[in-house]
């Protein structure tokens, strides 16, 4: 099951935790991967760790022209780009009253913005192929929302929207567009929590604990298989019941 | 330049799967062709790889048939 030998996979924010999961659970599926991020040297080291079928194309997802040309790079380094993973995502935190214009808009640039010029430039190859798979990493606070995070929040539950528009566009072409929305997952970000922090989040989740990178990983690779067909405009939710919607 | 022609109407009934004898110049893609909106995004696409070059987006919507397909390529290569 979930086979992807032949296919290509381009994961963005690959540096990060739940981004090289990702990376891991497609190649070890038999998937040839791109791994893209703003610092090249975690990068490089994954690239190593994984052996062949690996590549390293950085990119700052800010910038307009990236997008494009990330895509480019992709295909030239794999020949194509058969499964886009939205994973990269920043925030920038401030209680509503306080947020400035600037911090609202990295977020929007960066998290939604970049998400839809990256499946733009993706969907002619896909289209081509008759053949497709974008899985967004979302969050469970765009469906939940989170004090603090009105900016993220907005942008990860524009996303939801964005897929399934652009899921109904594109469904008669084999290409399905979906969703995989974390709760807390335990990586070198939360791992700096104080335990009291740690405590209050904790008490929330039903499963009484964090998740792991591996297990939104494993529910990215199911969304990119040729078994996830019938699947799409949809949002997994991995998040250990936090929130069961 | 009846080439061109040729290999426009080529590509409609590779792409929409019709009948080569319905691929006339006063063809209307939607009406005629059967061709949704993204058939004509996805022609638009295959025209300028074929014919190495850019059809921008206010051109691409009055592409309508056949006929306007071969004319604006015509002046463009």
């Amino acid at each position: 099951m979930f086979d992807l030998t032949g296919k290509t996979a381009l994961v963005t924010g690959a540096s990060g935790g739940i981004g090289g999961a990702i990376a891991q659970a497609l190649h070890g599926a038999g998937a040839t991967v791109a791994l893209s991020g703003t610092r090249e040297e975690p990068l490089n080291d994954l690239a190593s760790a994984l052996g062949d079928r690996a590549h390293v194309v950085p990119a700052n997802l800010s910038n307009a022209e990236a997008a494009a040309g990330l895509i480019k790079d992709a295909a030239a380094a794999m020949g194509s780009v058969d499964i886009l993973v939205n994973n990269a995502g920043i925030t920038r935190d401030n209680l509503f009253m306080r947020m400035s214009d600037e911090e609202w808009q990295q977020v929007m640039d960066v998290n939604l913005t970049g998400v839809f010029r990256l499946s733009r430039a993706a969907l002619r190859g896909m289209m081509k192929a008759r053949w497709g798979r974008i899985v967004n990493i979302t969050s469970v606070v765009g469906a939940t929302g989170n004090p603090g995070q009105g900016n993220y929040a907005a942008a990860k539950a524009g996303l939801v929207g964005m897929s399934k528009s652009l899921a109904y566009e594109v469904a008669s072409r084999g290409i399905t567009v979906n969703c995989v929305a974390p709760g807390f997952i335990a990586t070198p970000m939360t791992d700096s929590l104080t335990d009291d922090q740690k405590g209050k989040i904790l008490s929330q989740i039903p499963t009484g604990r964090m998740g792991s990178p591996e297990e939104i990983a494993a529910a990215v690779l199911y969304l990119a298989s040729p078994e996830a067909a019938y699947v799409t405009g949809a949002t997994l939710h991995v998040n250990g019941g936090m929130a069961m919607v | 330049m009846s080439d061109i022609a040729d290999r426009v109407k080529k590509i409609v009934v590779e792409h929409l799967g019709v009948e080569e004898d319905k691929v006339v110049e006063s063809a209307s893609f939607i009406d005629d062709l059967g061709a949704d909106s993204l058939d004509t995004v996805e022609l638009v696409m295959a025209f300028e790889e074929e014919f190495g070059i850019e059809i921008p987006d206010d051109a691409a919507e009055t592409i309508q048939t056949v006929g306007d397909a071969v004319t604006f390529i015509k002046g463009a290569v």
